[in-house]
């Protein structure tokens, strides 16, 4: 049979999901041990014992100088500014999205003004930021909001664009005034989309946070990472990437899951990734 | 010409240009209180624009048209209702909340939703017309779970919740199996006489349009420059009446239906006839 149309087992997708993390921890236990042979001390690839052993450190034994556990007190500071920053996106792209999408007076007014700040490379603003903000939170997480809302504005001014005219005629015929057309119509049809907007405008939100963080920061996991680079820590730098990877992971997975839950209609028809 | 107070419906020398070409030149017609409209014609000959008019969802470039003696209203209004060949009932509601939707926009001018009692008793409100379209077994699915021909019937009970007195509908069986199609028109007949509509039909079915309509419609060109195809819009090239539907005989004259044929059948094709360039 050709290779098109052979579909793997369920034992074998997973078997085949889990084999590049496998390849992956084997090439590099193999890399570091060899080159631990030639240098016990070498800090460039530790082994999985002390990168394990650093995790642990971080997670459960409290900072001698603040008495913190580091990890804990970094996730939470972490997340606290990417969730506050990502709600604020949110607002925004729901409000101007709609309004930019369904209001042909806000599109002209708001549409090219979005084109053209969107374009700005939001890590040139962080300095502007950082003087007008100061270096505490509200800078960060304004550069989080700064990264992600136009994007997200609009990808749903698009969502509301891409509602099929008829149903927009169909609800005009129905009775409808444009207020609730906004709560029955065109809210409903673009927050599943949203919730996709909110997914891709992660990504960047996670560089956005652990730069501004690297920059000017005293806790977060950005901060850490740039932190213990000055001592070569990689011990402790894999781990802190691999953890934020997870959580990234999370975030995703829960946004979709609570996508499928609440829009049982949207995803009627097959789902992608 | 007639009074215009006399018509449910008056078209005074429509024209529709886009872009300054012409799709529609002057259009005139009148119809009548109760009359059922079939509207056939080729590919592109602004048949669906001409419905698009009557529902406001597009203007006139030149004329007027007239709904019961006023000018139609700018925008679409609950008094016109409208059936597409798709995308006409809402994907993220179920098929009894499709059809309450009218209700709640009505109740509850701010939320234009519903909560609890009310909601209750809107929604026991349409068990009636859930069973005369068929989805009673349905009603808490949604439409994408719905084969064409129910998301069809949904649509068409959706349309009529307003009560309006004129339907519109653009193709609204164009995708639909035949056997399913003789049932949709069972449906429709049924309804026109219950609910007293004018009814406009586009159809590419010149069989469906023959059986539904009091009246046919053919929109043509009457002029073509193979030169420029475009130099020319449309117009009502053929109006016939036609026998009530249900009243059996009264067939058309053959040589008219051939004529009819000729000019809707071949819709794909674009060859030049009647030609008048020099």
């Amino acid at each position: 049979m050709r290779i098109i149309n052979r579909k793997p087992s369920r034992v074998t997708a997973l078997a085949l999901g889990a084999l590049p993390f496998v390849a992956t921890v084997i090439v590099y236990s193999v890399a570091s041990h060899y080159r631990r042979l030639e240098n016990p001390a070498d800090k460039l690839l530790p082994s999985l014992e002390s990168m394990g052993a650093a995790f642990w450190r971080m997670a459960a034994i409290p900072d001698r100088r603040s008495g913190d556990l580091l990890l804990w007190v970094d996730t939470f500071d972490s997340l606290w500014r990417l969730g506050t920053g990502m709600a604020v996106s949110t607002v925004l792209a729901l409000s101007f999205g709609i309004a930019v999408g369904f209001i042909p007076h806000a599109r002209s007014a708001l549409a090219p003004y979005l084109a053209t700040f969107s374009l700005i490379p939001p890590i040139t603003i962080l300095p502007i930021l950082f003087i007008t903000f100061g270096l505490g939170e509200l800078a960060k997480i304004a550069l989080i909001v700064i990264g992600t809302a136009p994007v997200m504005i609009r990808s749903t001014a698009q969502a509301v664009l891409d509602i099929p005219r008829e149903m927009i005629i169909k609800a005009e015929t129905l009775g409808a005034t444009v207020w609730q057309m906004v709560t029955r119509l065109v809210l409903p049809q673009v927050l599943p989309k949203l919730i996709t907007a909110l997914r891709l405008g992660l990504v960047p939100a996670w560089i956005f946070l652990i730069s501004a963080e690297a920059i000017a920061s005293t806790t977060g996991l950005g901060y850490r990472i740039f932190l213990v680079r000055r001592y070569l820590a990689m011990d402790v730098i894999l781990p802190y990437v691999l953890w934020i990877t997870l959580l990234a992971f999370l975030l995703d997975r829960l946004l979709l899951l609570l996508s499928r839950r609440a829009f049982r209609w949207h995803h009627a028809g097959g789902d992608a990734l | 010409m007639s009074s215009q107070a006399d018509h449910k419906l008056c078209v005074r020398g429509v024209s529709k240009y886009y872009d300054g070409v012409p799709v529609l030149e002057r259009v005139d017609l009148d119809v009548d209180k109760g009359a059922f409209c079939t509207i056939v014609g080729a590919s592109g000959c602004g048949k669906s624009t001409f419905l698009r008019m009557l529902l406001s969802q597009e203007h006139p470039t030149r004329g007027e048209i007239l709904l019961d003696g006023a000018a139609l209203p700018e925008e679409p209004t609950p008094d016109r209702g409208i059936v597409f060949q798709k995308y006409s009932v809402f994907t993220h509601l179920t098929v009894a909340e499709n059809l309450i939707l009218a209700k709640e926009f009505e109740a509850a001018p701010y939320t234009g939703k519903l909560f609890g009692g009310e909601k209750r008793t809107a929604l026991g409100e349409i068990d009636e017309v859930l069973d005369r379209i068929g989805l009673a077994a349905a009603a808490d699915k949604y439409p994408s779970q719905l084969s064409g021909g129910m998301q069809q019937r949904l649509a068409i009970a959706q349309a009529l919740v307003k009560k309006p007195s004129i339907l519109l509908l653009d193709e609204p069986f164009g995708a639909l199996d035949p056997g399913i199609r003789l049932d949709m028109h069972e449906l429709l007949l049924g309804l026109w006489r219950d609910f007293h509509m004018t009814i406009f039909m586009v159809t590419h079915d010149i069989h469906e349009a023959f059986k539904l309509g009091t009246r046919l419609l053919v929109f043509d060109k009457i002029r073509h420059d193979p030169q420029a195809p475009e130099a020319y819009g449309a117009t009502i090239t053929y109006d016939l009446p036609l026998k009530a539907p249900d009243t059996g005989d009264a067939t058309p004259a053959p040589d008219e239906i051939a004529g009819v044929i000729r000019i809707a059948g071949n819709s794909t094709t674009d060859k030049p006839k009647d030609t008048n360039h020099p």
